[in-house]
């Protein structure tokens, strides 16, 4: 001992002083998982992108109706078939966009129409730009609906079946794996055949198979987490089963939910459009941008921009949420990166 | 040993009761959706109520629904799911036996074509891992992934058939005909292989043995090839249950697009003209179908990996 304290001389020793200290605390700020996520999220340039484009498409949706003095559902046969013709980017040949159809007659001349249609107008005289916002509010309404009762009733299902565990699970799951293989959009066609299209029919339809995914997932997250000994010492403190399962288990659980629930919603917007492209879509004058899509093939080969713009908004929404998911999932669990 | 071999026996068996129960359960709920519906096959005016009642007789409508359902089950064992509405007097069966053989074509051209494109795609994304063909590979897979089939094939059949007429936009009378068809489909396919060999092909060439092969000598091609493909490829049935699910969806969408004489196409067109029969044949045929594939997948997984066993269950991702 002694020759240690003969080595260790007093002026070996420097006094670290204040600024040390403050150096100190900020260089390793306290991280929580959330902030670790988000770091990670917007280093992500894919998922970044697909985060704005959500937003851009939601404003949209939301204000794109209301962008100008056309209702979504007026008709008027003398201004039907309209290419598009946009304010400024008509002078901008190759795009297209100066109300020149594709045999090269400038069908607002030939019709004596003096406004501009952005995304030109369909068989019925209706303004595009307002239908397919319309629209995509319609989907979107869906999606979110669909993925959100997935959510409740997912989270319920799986958390109970893995918290309490024997009995109750074992014949939980069985009525699960009875579940999974049935095929999610038969059920969905069928269920439509008997209820008739309607947005909330098609939402119950989808969320009647499409919870199950979501159970699976929660369970399998339950009973990882439930043997671990912050459980333990939660319970020891003397949490009840609901403090447990809201206060601990499901909270540990969100980033799996969140990932799934992103999943959801780019399906669910898929099956309403696959849905009025087999004849079991919204009935008018309601539409989605599966229906308008739907229209679009009626003169795809005359009009092509019908079928163009309502493609492009619906494979957009679809990517951004994809992309964002796939984010998500990478920042929330770098280990399972895909 | 023969413990393991009883423990597999023992979950075959039980994977084999899960699908014949689930079948039974959409069978089940197709008859109650028949019962339901409105309509019946004899609805022409012209005819006395005399005469329904003879048909009705004939075709067993006024048994009691328990006697019905029991024969309609029998039925359905056999291969026989009724007559359709639309088409007089033909069996549903028919129907399908003939329409199935160009779906089927059209499917499996689909298959192979975008495994290998999608398997090609993965594997030069893994092996130039965070380059831009790395990030390229993945722009399209994703655009696959979230391009819906029936907008792909609008915009195909737009652009190369009716712009730059190079292919043929309808019908099938030729392989010509059968090619935007087969990119339409095999889209989702690509995309799905490809993400998938990416991240197998990833996590394999990061284990030990792929150094030792390096370090021993082996040409790049062969440690790819015999090492790291083969590895990679063992978890592949885990896709198969949403690639069958993403085809089958396709063919109906892609067949009706391109008017292609598919079952997918008569699926749709029954839809449409309330042909309860035939869309009740082909949604159960399309169901034993899928639920094939799944005890196919759980069966092949548990052989290829024994933990699943214990776990009770394969993991599949479903769409």
């Amino acid at each position: 001992m002694k020759v240690n304290e003969f080595e260790l001389s007093d002026d070996l020793f420097e006094e670290a002083g204040n600024e040390f200290k403050v150096e100190h605390s900020d260089s390793s700020p306290s991280s929580t998982f959330w902030k670790d996520s988000w770091t990670r999220l917007r280093k992500n340039n894919g998922s970044i992108m697909g985060l704005i484009l959500i937003i851009t498409i939601i404003t949209l949706a939301i204000f794109g109706p209301m962008m100008n003095s056309h209702g979504f559902d007026d008709q008027d046969l003398t201004r039907a078939n309209l290419p598009p013709k946009i304010p400024v980017l008509e002078h901008v040949s190759f795009l297209g966009m100066n109300g020149v159809d594709i045999r090269g007659t400038d069908q607002y001349d030939a019709k004596g129409v003096s406004e501009y249609y952005w995304f030109g107008t369909d068989d019925l005289g209706r303004d595009l730009w307002t239908r397919i916002w319309q629209g995509t509010r319609i989907s979107l309404y869906i999606a979110f609906l669909a993925a959100a009762l997935d959510l409740v009733i997912g989270v319920a299902y799986g958390s109970i079946s893995a918290y309490y565990g024997g009995r109750i699970d074992n014949i939980m799951q069985r009525i699960i794996e009875v579940l999974m293989g049935v095929p999610n959009l038969i059920v969905v066609i069928l269920l439509i055949l008997v209820l008739k299209p309607g947005i909330l029919s098609i939402t119950l339809a989808m969320v009647i198979t499409g919870w199950v995914n979501m159970a699976r997932i929660v369970r399998g997250q339950v009973l990882k987490l439930k043997g671990q000994e912050f459980i333990l010492a939660s319970r020891t403190l003397g949490a009840k089963d609901k403090r447990l399962i809201w206060g601990h288990l499901i909270p540990n659980s969100l980033g799996p939910i969140i990932i799934t629930t992103m999943f959801t919603i780019p399906t669910a917007i898929f099956t309403e459009a696959f849905l009025s492209f087999i004849g079991l879509g919204l009935q008018p004058p309601i539409a989605s941008l599966g229906t308008i899509v739907n229209d679009g093939f009626k003169m795809l080969k005359i009009y092509p921009h019908m079928l163009l713009f309502s493609s492009i908004i619906i494979s957009l929404t679809m990517i951004s949420f994809n992309l964002l998911g796939d984010g998500l999932r990478d920042s929330f669990d770098p280990k399972m990166k895909k | 040993m023969k413990k393991v071999v009883t423990s597999v026996k023992k979950y075959i068996g039980s994977r084999i009761m899960y699908m014949l129960f689930t079948f039974l359960l959409i069978a089940t709920f197709t008859f109650f959706l028949m019962q339901t519906l409105p309509g019946s096959p004899f609805n022409d005016e012209r005819m006395t109520t005399e005469q329904k009642e003879i048909m009705y007789e004939r075709y067993g409508l006024n048994e009691p629904m328990s006697v019905q359902y029991f024969k309609y089950l029998r039925n359905i064992v056999k291969g026989d799911f009724g007559v359709s509405f639309q088409f007089d007097g033909r069996s549903v069966s028919n129907i399908i036996g003939e329409r199935i053989g160009v779906s089927a074509i059209l499917g499996a051209q689909s298959l192979i074509v975008g495994t290998i494109i999608g398997l090609f795609l993965g594997i030069v994304a893994a092996l130039r891992h965070n380059t831009l063909i790395d990030y390229g590979a993945m722009v399209i897979a994703v655009l696959g992934l979230s391009i819906p089939s029936f907008v792909l094939a609008g915009l195909l059949q737009y652009w190369i058939g009716v712009r730059l007429q190079w292919l043929p936009v309808a019908f099938w009378e030729g392989f010509e005909y059968s090619i935007l068809p087969t990119i339409a489909l095999s889209a989702f396919v690509v995309a799905t292989m490809a993400r998938f060999m990416r991240t197998e092909m990833l996590e394999v060439l990061g284990h030990e043995f792929i150094t030792t092969a390096r370090a021993k000598g082996i040409s790049d091609f062969a440690v790819i090839w015999k090492h790291g493909l083969r590895n990679s490829m063992i978890p592949i049935v885990t896709i198969l249950g949403p690639l069958t699910v993403g085809l089958m969806t396709g063919t109906l969408v892609v067949e009706k697009i391109f008017s292609v004489p598919g079952l997918g196409d008569q699926f749709v067109k029954s839809i449409l003209t309330n042909d309860y029969p035939v869309i009740m044949g082909v949604t159960l045929f399309y169901s034993f179908l899928f639920i094939l594939v799944i005890l196919i997948v759980d069966l092949l997984y548990s052989v290829i990996d024994p933990r699943i066993r214990l776990a009770g269950g394969g993991q599949r991702e479903g769409k």
